[in-house]
């Protein structure tokens, strides 16, 4: 088996008396999409939030490409290829769609300290910003302010913006939310080929693209991973089907 | 050409024209009031750094506009006594030289924005405005308290320091000298706004967890852009004193850093011309309604609520829309 | 040194603290509960002290100018309220900071129009004036004693309503949660309205406190509203317990760094340069303190983590 390029050790949280993640551990494997799912209020942003490097979990490590990065800041784990994309969008509101892409671009080259330079007139940004906006489909829309975008396109440029860094994985939070039948569809295409740049941790609440798109899926329930297995696992596993399933169903 | 680049050409014209048009018909007061909008100008610019691009609410740029006119005081006073300012480890002589005073300011008010702000930018929100309003009122009270330039009296220097070829006690030639300082401060911001750090640095306000996300951190953006501010603020401050020929520790005072913001909300927050108009209007208000009334501060008052309240783009957002995308 | 002189500005720290503590704990419930900063907080503090001047010189009864004072402020305070502050809730604090400074621009000029700018005065009652006499033989002024037993009793006050009442309840609830006290039926603009209100009669009685020991005139409150920030930014801002704690952290390290910092100096420089050293670091002494809190915890004292 290959090495997991994300790897997370027996992460604990608790805000309180309350356990928001309990000895979580889970990995993500080269090419593969690994699905969190679990009922709202189980602690997925707050894992995603650890993994990211937003908390500092109470105690369990974070492994990346190879690297305990646990001491890391967010900046630092984003620079090593964690490309994220958010629930609520975080995206540069007043800028339009290609500077939030030419951010993207500018972010992972680095060279942020140049004070006369012209950004937007960068030809090697201004490049790799269309290259990302062409695959996701919003290079239409490039010269649109973000807060005008629909809140599906919202979720193509955070994806557009996680591809300006060359990620070595993906951790996508809800990225179908407001996206339709349709757009759903296609981000599935999108997501399926995805795979084979960069592995995905994807949490998300639409089912059928979890189960047609996962190769691996961990249910999260109160803090706890319950249940990790293929998708014909999770779909037989009784516990599953009481703890979340069974909820979703009523 | 956008409506903005209409209004920036106007604005500027405009601030050139009446002085001139002063000085033909010999105004002097009008080109003092002029060089003052001008200086104050440079004092949002400044600000507008921190507060417009970088979203940093600073409640003490005083400090740093002081400290830029404590740099030309007590230089100047050391030059006007024939006094050294030290002597150990290293002997500094006091000057009359107006680009090293203003070089000393600059550094003064970096050097002081680089210090208040690595302290007070581990703190977000309401505890930045509390920090920077505090800091800006331990440098007043140190200055009130420092009996050897002046306490609570301030400095008074006997001639405005010079520029060389020029007469800087002409009112026209001291205020040519302040409107190319303008010209200089706004185009530099201009680029920097548009460069890489600006763009990252205007991003941060909008979102940290996106500059976060594409691997840069904030903290390092908002240290130096707090600290160009200050530089900015540090060098109006200087111009503020040798207009004056006074330095005081009024100049530290919260209510400074209050008028500063004014000069920027009042223009529009964020926008690169924007203390410039404000500056104007601010000077135009304090004009008009000080004379007809003394009690010019309730009318300012109403305007500044009005603002806050009901235009929250300034008189840009107003007269040039919202903010043009430069791609 | 005496010991003596040295417990009498020990009990001077500990009532410009319990002062401060009137002030700061206004700001920081406002802040906690609305989430609102108040620059104009200083004005209220103002506008109590000319309501008790106004009225002592008027019936000559000093009891009678505290209770006009609170009122004037709380009326002042809900005035002020409903008009403009409850426009700047949802606004970020930036709109905050410049709306409730140009209050004070309007409120400062207002009162010069109606008093003038000459300083008024007002005069501590005669039951109150004189000193008394400490154990250990510390002869200490009447009234700054009963400005201590009063600050003190309006901390229990306050401690014991928001620990015990039904306000004190909805105020922690709002603190934790805004929208879980609308969904509770809690009509929160009421609510908001009293808090206001309340902490505005606190700024007004320290106001009318203070102006019977130093002047009544106007800008007297911006100081006061300053360190008092600083008071809430040591404590933790929401939070009464750090305001309190943060208060008499102040009053002490202020009162006390006058009084101490140019003796120490004087042991190792010349009278001149240590009076103005001493003098120059004692002003500067709280800022200090503040920037040493907050590198160790940017929240302060009680501010969560």
């Amino acid at each position: 088996m290959t090495e997991p390029v994300l790897d997370v050790r027996g992460l604990t949280k608790s805000f309180g008396g309350l356990v928001a993640s309990r000895n979580i551990s889970l990995g993500l494997r080269p090419g593969e999409v690994h699905a969190l799912i679990g009922p709202n209020g189980a602690g997925k942003s707050t894992l995603i939030k650890q993994i990211a490097g937003n908390l500092r979990p109470d105690s369990g490590r974070v492994h990346f490409d190879g690297r305990d990065v646990s001491d890391l800041s967010t900046a630092a784990r984003a620079r090593m290829g964690m490309g994220r994309t958010f629930q609520i969008s975080s995206l540069a509101m007043e800028y339009t769609v290609l500077q939030n892409a030419v951010l993207g671009a500018l972010g992972h080259r680095g060279d942020i300290f140049r004070f006369f330079n012209r950004a937007m007139r960068d030809s090697d940004l201004l490049e790799a910003a269309e290259s990302a906006l062409e695959q996701v489909g919003l290079e239409e829309f490039r010269s649109l302010r973000t807060s005008d975008l629909s809140h599906g396109q919202r979720r193509q440029l955070e994806i557009a913006v996680a591809l300006t860094l060359s990620p070595k994985a993906f951790l996508m939070d809800e990225p179908m939310a407001g996206l339709g039948a349709e757009g759903s569809q296609r981000l599935v295409g999108f997501l399926d080929g995805l795979r084979h740049r960069a592995p995905i941790l994807l949490i998300e609440h639409d089912m059928d693209a979890v189960f047609s798109l996962a190769d691996r899926i961990s249910v999260l329930v109160y803090g706890e991973i319950i249940a990790s297995g293929s998708v014909e696992e999770i779909r037989s596993n009784a516990d599953v089907r009481a703890a979340y399933l069974g909820e979703e169903a009523s | 050409m956008t409506r903005e680049t209409v209004l920036n050409a106007g604005l500027m014209t405009l601030l050139l024209v009446v002085p001139l048009a002063a000085w033909t018909f010999d105004e002097p007061f009008l080109i003092t009031l002029a060089t003052r909008a001008v200086i104050f100008a440079i004092a949002g610019i400044g600000l507008n750094l921190a507060l417009g691009f970088g979203g940093l609410v600073s409640f003490g740029h005083a400090a740093f506009f002081g400290l830029g006119g404590y740099a030309m005081g007590i230089l100047a006073h050391h030059a006007q006594t024939y006094t050294a300012l030290a002597t150990w480890p290293v002997a500094i002589e006091g000057t009359k030289s107006m680009p090293v005073i203003w070089l000393m300011a600059i550094g003064a008010g970096a050097l002081a924005a680089l210090v208040i702000g690595a302290l007070s930018l581990r703190t977000k929100g309401v505890y930045f405005i509390m920090i920077t309003l505090a800091f800006g009122q331990m440098l007043y009270y140190f200055a009130i308290s420092w009996s050897a330039y002046g306490g609570e009296d301030g400095l008074s220097i006997y001639v405005r320091n010079g520029f060389p070829g020029l007469n800087t006690m002409d009112p026209i030639q001291f205020f040519a000298i302040c409107y190319a300082l303008l010209l200089i401060v706004l185009l530099s911001v201009n680029r920097v706004a548009q460069s890489s750090f600006g763009m990252m640095l205007r991003a941060a306000r909008q979102s940290e967890d996106r500059v976060q996300a594409v691997g840069q951190a904030p903290f390092r953006l908002y240290l130096t852009a707090f600290t160009i501010s200050g530089a900015i603020t540090g060098l109006a401050g200087a111009l503020f004193a040798d207009l004056n020929r006074f330095v005081s520790p009024t100049m530290l005072s919260w209510q400074t850093s209050g008028e500063i913001m004014i000069f920027v909300i009042l223009g529009g927050v964020g926008r690169v011309f924007g203390p410039v108009a404000g500056a104007a209007l601010f000077i135009l208000l304090e004009h008009s309604l000080g004379g007809s009334s003394e009690y010019w501060h309730i009318y300012l008052g109403a305007i500044l609520l009005g603002v806050v309240l009901f235009a929250r783009g300034g008189l840009y957002g107003f007269l040039a829309g919202r903010e043009q995308a430069d791609d | 040194m005496s010991w003596i002189l040295l417990a009498e500005q020990t009990l001077n720290g500990l009532q410009f603290g319990v002062m401060l503590f009137l002030m700061a704990a206004g700001l920081t419930l406002i802040f906690g509960v609305m989430g609102l900063i108040n620059l104009a907080h200083g004005s209220l503090y103002m506008i109590g002290a000319f309501a008790a001047a106004g009225t002592a010189a008027a019936t000559g009864s000093f009891l009678l100018a505290l209770a006009a004072s609170l009122a004037a402020a709380a009326i002042a305070g809900v005035v002020i309220e409903v008009t403009v502050i409850r426009r700047l809730y949802d606004r970020d604090h930036l709109d905050q900071v410049l709306a409730t400074f140009a209050l004070i621009l309007i409120l400062s000029e207002g009162t010069r129009w109606i008093f003038g700018s000459f300083p008024l005065f007002l005069e501590v009652p005669d039951y109150l004036s004189g000193t008394v006499t400490l154990p250990l033989g510390v002869e200490y002024s009447r009234y700054r004693l009963s400005l201590i037993v009063v600050g003190l009793l309006v901390a229990l006050g306050l401690f014991w309503m928001i620990a015990r009442t039904r306000v004190g309840i909805r105020i922690r609830a709002g603190e934790n949660d805004r929208e879980m006290i609308g969904a509770l039926g809690v009509d929160i603009s009421r609510l908001y309205t009293l808090v206001f209100a309340l902490g505005a009669a606190l700024a007004g009685l320290a106001g009318a406190l203070i102006g019977a020991i130093q002047s009544v005139q106007v800008g007297m409150g911006e100081p006061v509203l300053i360190l008092a920030f600083v008071v809430i930014v040591i404590g933790g801002i929401g939070s009464i317990k750090g305001a309190f704690i943060g208060a008499l952290l102040i009053g002490l390290t202020d009162t006390l760094g006058r009084f101490l910092l140019p003796k120490l100096f004087s042991l190792f420089l010349e009278p001149s340069a240590a009076s103005s050293v001493g003098a120059s670091l004692a002003s500067m002494s709280i800022y200090i303190l503040m920037a040493g809190v907050l590198l160790v915890r940017p929240r302060g004292l009680f501010g969560g983590t």
